[in-house]
């Protein structure tokens, strides 16, 4: 693998390959499908937080005119509890079958517990009201405190925790040294303990899908997901239909940020189709996605750091406890595992407890569960930088992990790009500018840091010169965020020739190899190897073509600006052949030319970013506002800077909805009382200043063109970053989220309550 | 069940559909009409992604019946490019990278548009205080005010230069 | 599933003879941003419902002969901030039917919606108390006129009988000196529910406050007109004594609940604080004028 110079078109701002149809209203995504003699699939979903389900009768809505089929948890495919797990990814089959649809027990409000197919959308409604289920009501918990209580009602009866039935479904940490040794050398010991509420990833694009099943078994999937590999493979487990059966199209996808990389309607939607014999569409509305899909974790986390008086943090300590939601799985790995990550702390133990309770099962948000931890860790190093009266970023700088830093995950850090982050920060306009007067508000200024994994994984890429001499590439990721644009400048950049001329798709599942899904911020770093080793490849088709032509060693001649040259004097004076020449004489010179790849990719480089935030807080009325913002990240290389600043911008602004306004609200009787934008209250375009991006490029020397993971780093530190603005601004410090405005008055009025008693 | 008919135009087209009573604009377009440009992000007037105009008044087209059209005009995102024209908020929201998964970009395009009919040089606040009812998770909303404030910045400077 | 007829009378007459006729099945659809919402979302199943926008009363701004304001009950508000000059005498009213929902609820939603709807979260109506409002409502048995806040009966409820329909709000003429505000809390700058909202409408002279009248939403289940609030500003220079006191009057007339959107305490606390800022906006545009 050759590093790319000079480039052309590798950091350049080009024009997407699938922007025409996205702002013309051309661009399929998943509602968008139909068939002719498509139904309507519709889900009845459970009233309780927690009941056993004792009986289902559904002979009144199967005899309702119009109604073509339905489905109950006797069609999907059991995985038993106790015959241990079936994973495909970080799944287990058995909590997805019992989460798509609720077996012997709901456990959560909003648990599928029947599936009606009707010929239009108000009768299959109507159909599920028709369905009469006999529950026996059992309590419930949603709360992490509750749900640890000794008398807590258990969710799973045969999971046992230090040998007692619990809801403590998983626990895993991270140790380096001696905490215990560590503590006693620190001069300055704080610990904190921090709550967080649940929120949702919030894509626009409810879930949705439309799928066929023939008499012969052959399904087709239209689908908004994070992999149509993994949509067919959960398919096809929970249907029992063979995966070369199943064709999963990826729809254009309208945001997933984790949320989309487990399925919810296509396994219904498939036995639906399957019964009924005809093609069934399903779409959520916005209140069962609020209801039903993963959000991320509610959280508990404490946190003790020490450190001595000159400013080394000696040891650190921290316990993650988070929701998982009705089935165990909840994001312990990345709160554990990546909040201490930036830091070179000698003596250090990360613990995560994986908490069921009765509310959705959670899905991957966005570097999940690292913003959590981060919050927790960045505000207690924020508060130990205060103590020592040292500059936060200092602070930072003097305990980075560098090259040769052994992360408490496992790895011995290579060549990474932190404390670049930092000294961007610091060196930034935004740091040295004046805080300015708020006009009878005031203001603050925090600044925080975070780390995530990033992954490689399995990618697979078809790339195919066309007849007339331009180029087509397939990959196998849905692409959310601009993935095609950063695909095309690279191969645009290997051939030599204008980005223009190539076509990036997505593949689906039985075109295009298989591909890992598009998660832990891979997409670019995994599809953009097998693109250059595919592209490669070509080039040496093209070359050893073009030698042929010539009649002299395919080593003498150099690809160059999208042609074959003679790569010296030496090689003989010949004219270039193009591309497009090359193609053409293709049928006579051996044959079509393009090249396929298939890796599993290793390599992914960590990704850190560190931020700096300026809020100003009306005190009366307790609304804090973002006024400022600037994200630094090491992303490698930009391979389209466009698309990468909106990664850092996208993620930014949903940090500050965590932080500020968003939450899950419950009523008494344990249902979500807020299931709608409205009341949940994500960022409007008013809400926020611009977002700058600062970005760091330490390229990944184990790619091609240096690129590391961008699009999760830049959720983690924004809470933090945002609760230190709040307290430079205060005086006073926020230990739960979201820092909402009654929240923000309660606790400035506190104090004077106090003295008033 | 006695679904209406309804005479009304759409991107400058006569147009007749048939729809149920009870649909909303929204239904009609991406069912019988089969205009999916328009998006159902919430169909409760929270997110703007059906946005449309009837009659030049930006709306969302989720909170507005069918048949409530009859008479009117109607413009969806299909309309905005002139032929193979793109608008130029449109050549600009590609160039700036103003969209990412896309699901909102139709919605906003429209809201953009018929800001600028109104209010050719808006601050970047009024731009921001338009758009609140356009609901983003992908961008942070900063490439998309940046181009909409450059669009018009352009079609300003285009119009000096006419005169 | 129960039949929706549609039905989009041109006159008044017409309208209220099918509202009557289809008794409690029936509902008014004027911009349609509840109703469509709450028929979405399950809440609603109307078998009639009696579009009001093509009767041209309901759609209609017009200048009293003594100066005021008659606003057809359907009127959005994106067409009343069009008007001339009726954000130039009202400018808290306009304000309040301008924070109504997004660009796209303008275009549609109406003040008469807003009120009929029966949120005590309402923007539009504070403002309109303050303004001193007076509705027409004509019905079966013809028409007749009520104080706006006499309108509201509970949350979702209002003092209208059956088969009648909200015709206009008729604003009075306003001496000199006069000018009026609207504030409300969001935990956002837009797109969200009052949390609290505060219509002050004052009359100056030489910087004295010779007339107010003080509207407050989403602190009890009907708006509130506080006529100690407004009893606190006549006569003062809105000097600190006399705003504390008007907001503490403000504060005292809470009887707000626990919600998603707010609590108890914030509610009461924030009435106050409102009440002093749109005090001093009213204020200020009214001296401003002279
Ligand atoms: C996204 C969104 C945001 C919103 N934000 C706000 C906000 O910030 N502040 C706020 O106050 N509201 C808000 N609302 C609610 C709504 O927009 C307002 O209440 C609006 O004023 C309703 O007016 P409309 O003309 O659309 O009413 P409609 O929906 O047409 O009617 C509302 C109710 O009043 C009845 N009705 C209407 N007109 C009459 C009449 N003339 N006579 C008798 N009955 C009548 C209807 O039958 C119905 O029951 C929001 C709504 C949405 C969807
Ligand atoms: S779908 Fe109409 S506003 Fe969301
Ligand atoms: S680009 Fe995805 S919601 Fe806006």
């Amino acid at each position: 693998m050759n590093l790319v110079t000079n480039n052309k078109w590798i950091g350049q701002r080009t024009i997407r390959p699938d922007g025409m149809d996205k702002v013309t209203g051309r661009a399929q995504f998943a509602a968008d499908t139909t068939m002719p003699g498509m139904i309507w699939g519709k889900v009845l979903r459970s009233p309780h937080p927690h009941a056993r389900i004792r009986s289902i009768d559904t002979s009144k809505a199967e005899k309702l005119p119009g109604v073509k089929a339905v489905v109950t948890s006797k069609d999907i495919v059991d995985f038993p509890i106790e015959k241990g797990a079936v994973m495909l990814g970080i799944q287990d089959m058995r909590w997805m079958c019992r989460n798509v649809m609720a077996r012997d027990k709901a456990l959560f409000p909003g648990h599928p517990v029947a599936a009606v197919a009707a010929t239009t959308e108000a009768i299959a409604e109507e159909a599920c009201k028709l369905i009469e289920v006999d529950y026996e009501v059992l309590p419930w918990s949603i709360e992490i405190d509750d749900a640890l209580k000794p008398d807590a009602p258990i969710l799973h009866e045969f999971n046992k925790f230090d040998g007692k039935p619990s809801n403590i479904v998983g626990r895993l940490e991270h140790k380096k040294g001696d905490i215990e040794q560590g503590f006693k050398q620190a001069d300055i010991v704080i610990e904190r303990t921090f709550t967080t509420r649940p929120v949702h990833q919030g894509y626009i694009e409810p879930h949705a899908c439309l799928i066929s099943v023939a008499p012969d078994g052959k399904t087709t999937i239209w689908s908004s997901s994070q992999g149509q590999f993994m949509v067919r493979a959960m398919t096809a487990y929970l249907t029992g239909i063979p995966q070369s059966d199943i064709r999963a199209i990826p729809a254009e996808i309208g945001g997933g940020f984790g949320g989309k990389t487990i399925v919810y309607l296509e396994p219904l939607a498939t036995l639906l189709a399957k019964k009924s014999g005809r093609p069934v569409k399903m779409v959520m509305t916005r209140e069962e996605v609020m209801r039903a899909t993963g959000p991320t974790s509610g959280s508990k986390s404490t946190v003790k750091v020490g450190a001595t008086k000159d400013g080394r943090i000696v040891a650190a300590h921290g316990t993650f406890y988070l929701q998982a939601g009705a089935f165990p799985g909840s994001p312990i790995r990345g709160a554990a595992g990546c909040s201490f990550t930036p830091y070179d702390i000698p003596n250090l133990l990360s613990e995560g407890y994986d908490v069921c309770s009765n509310r959705s099962k959670v899905a991957a948000y966005r570097a999940p569960g690292a913003p959590i931890g981060a919050y927790a860790v960045e505000c207690v190093l924020d508060e130990v930088a205060e103590a020592l009266k040292m500059d936060p970023l200092d602070f930072r700088l003097k305990n980075a992990a560098r090259e040769g830093t052994k992360a408490a995950h496992g790895p011995v850090f290579p060549r990474i790009g932190y404390v670049e982050t930092v000294e961007a920060a610091k060196s930034s306009p935004h740091y040295a500018a004046p805080l300015g007067d708020g006009n009878g508000k005031l203001r603050g200024r925090g600044t925080a840091s975070g780390f995530w994994f990033n992954a490689g994984g399995e990618s697979s890429a078809q790339v195919n010169i066309t007849e007339d001499g331009n180029v087509v590439v397939t990959t196998g990721h849905p692409d959310i965020g601009g993935s095609r644009a950063g695909i095309a400048n690279i191969c645009a950049e290997l051939l030599g020739i204008d980005y223009r001329r190539v076509s990036v798709i997505i593949g689906d599942t039985q075109t295009v190899g298989f591909s890992n899904l598009t998660g832990g911020s891979r997409v670019l770093f995994a599809s953009s190897m097998v693109v250059t080793q595919s592209t490669e490849k070509i080039i040496q088709t093209l070359r050893e073509r073009a030698a042929k032509i010539w009649e002299i060693d395919p080593e003498a001649v150099k690809w160059e600006n999208g042609a074959a040259h003679p790569a010296s004097p030496n090689a003989g004076q010949f004219e270039p052949l193009t591309l497009e020449e090359l193609a053409e004489k293709a049928p006579a010179m051996g044959g079509p030319i393009g090249a396929g790849v298939q890796l599993n990719t290793q390599g992914a480089d960590g990704g850190f970013g560190t931020h700096v935030c300026d809020v100003e807080v009306d005190v009366d009325l307790g609304i804090a506002r973002v006024i400022r913002y600037t994200a630094v990240q090491d992303v490698g290389r930009a391979i389209h800077p466009g698309y990468v600043e909106g990664q850092l911008q996208g993620g930014v602004a949903q940090g500050i909805g965590w932080a500020l306004n968003e939450e899950y609200i419950y009523t008494k009787e344990g249902k979500v009382d807020n299931p709608g934008f409205l009341d949940y209250r994500m960022p409007v375009c008013s809400d926020l200043p611009m977002i700058d991006c600062i970005m760091v490029e330490i390229p990944n020397p184990k790619h091609p063109q240096g690129v590391k993971g961008v699009g999760e780093v830049p959720l983690v530190p924004v809470m933090a970053a945002v609760a230190n603005a709040i307290y430079d601004a205060l005086g006073k410090r926020f230990y739960a989220l979201p820092m909402s405005p009654p929240k923000v008055v309660e606790m400035l009025e506190a104090p004077t309550r106090q003295a008033a008693e | 069940m006695a679904k209406v008919h309804v005479t009304t135009s759409i991107n400058g087209e006569p147009m007749e559909f048939l729809c149920e009573p009870s649909d909303t604009m929204l239904d009609a377009l991406r069912g019988p009409l089969a205009l999916t440009g328009s998006k159902e992000g919430c169909a409760s007037g929270d997110c703007g992604a059906c946005s449309i105009t009837i009659d030049d008044r930006l709306v969302c087209s989720c909170l507005m019946l069918a048949v409530e059209s009859e008479g009117h005009e109607i413009r969806t995102i299909e309309g905005l490019a002139q032929g193979e024209k793109l608008h130029p908020l449109q050549q600009k929201f590609l160039e700036m990278a103003a969209l990412q998964c896309g699901i909102c970009t139709s919605g906003m395009l429209v809201a953009s548009d018929a800001l600028l009919r109104k209010n050719p040089d808006p601050t970047e606040e009024e731009v921001r205080f338009w758009l609140a009812g356009n609901l983003c998770r992908c961008t942070g909303y900063d490439k998309i005010v940046r181009a909409v404030m450059e669009t018009a910045q352009e079609l300003q400077n285009q119009e000096m230069r006419a005169h | 599933m129960t039949e929706l007829r549609y039905l989009a009378p041109d006159t008044l007459d017409e309208a209220v003879g099918a509202f009557a006729k289809a008794g409690s099945a029936a509902r008014i659809l004027a911009g349609g941003t509840d109703l469509l919402v709450q028929m979405r979302s399950g809440v609603l199943k109307p078998g009639v419902i009696v579009d009001i926008k093509r009767i041209p009363e309901l759609t209609a701004i017009e200048q009293t002969a003594d100066g005021g304001f008659r606003i057809g009950a359907a009127v959005s508000g994106m067409a009343l901030a069009e008007h001339e000059t009726f954000g130039k005498v009202w400018p808290g009213v306009l304000e309040a039917v301008n924070l109504i929902g997004s660009k796209q609820v303008q275009g549609r939603a109406s003040a008469g919606g807003n009120l009929c709807n029966g949120s005590p979260a309402g923007d539009s109506v504070p403002a309109m108390v303050a303004a001193g409002a007076i509705v027409t409502v004509q019905g079966p048995n013809g028409r007749r006129e009520m104080k706006v806040e006499d309108v509201p009966a509970g949350p979702g409820r209002t003092n209208l009988k059956p088969g009648e329909i909200l015709v206009s709000f008729t604003l009075p003429p306003r001496p000199p000196g006069s000018s009026d505000a609207y504030l409300r809390m969001i935990p956002r700058t837009e797109m969200d529910i009052a949390v609290v909202g505060c219509g002050v409408s004052l009359t100056m002279k030489d910087g004295t406050v010779t007339a107010a009248r003080v509207g407050l939403g989403a602190v009890a289940p009907t708006v509130l007109l506080v006529e100690d609030a407004a009893k606190a500003l006549i006569g003062s220079k809105l000097d600190d004594a006399a705003l504390a006191k008007a907001a503490s009057a403000c504060s005292a007339a809470c009887r707000p609940i626990d919600d998603k959107r707010g609590t108890i305490a914030y509610r009461i606390k924030v009435a106050g604080v409102l009440l002093k800022r749109t005090a001093a906006i009213a204020a200020q545009r009214a001296t401003q004028k002279n």
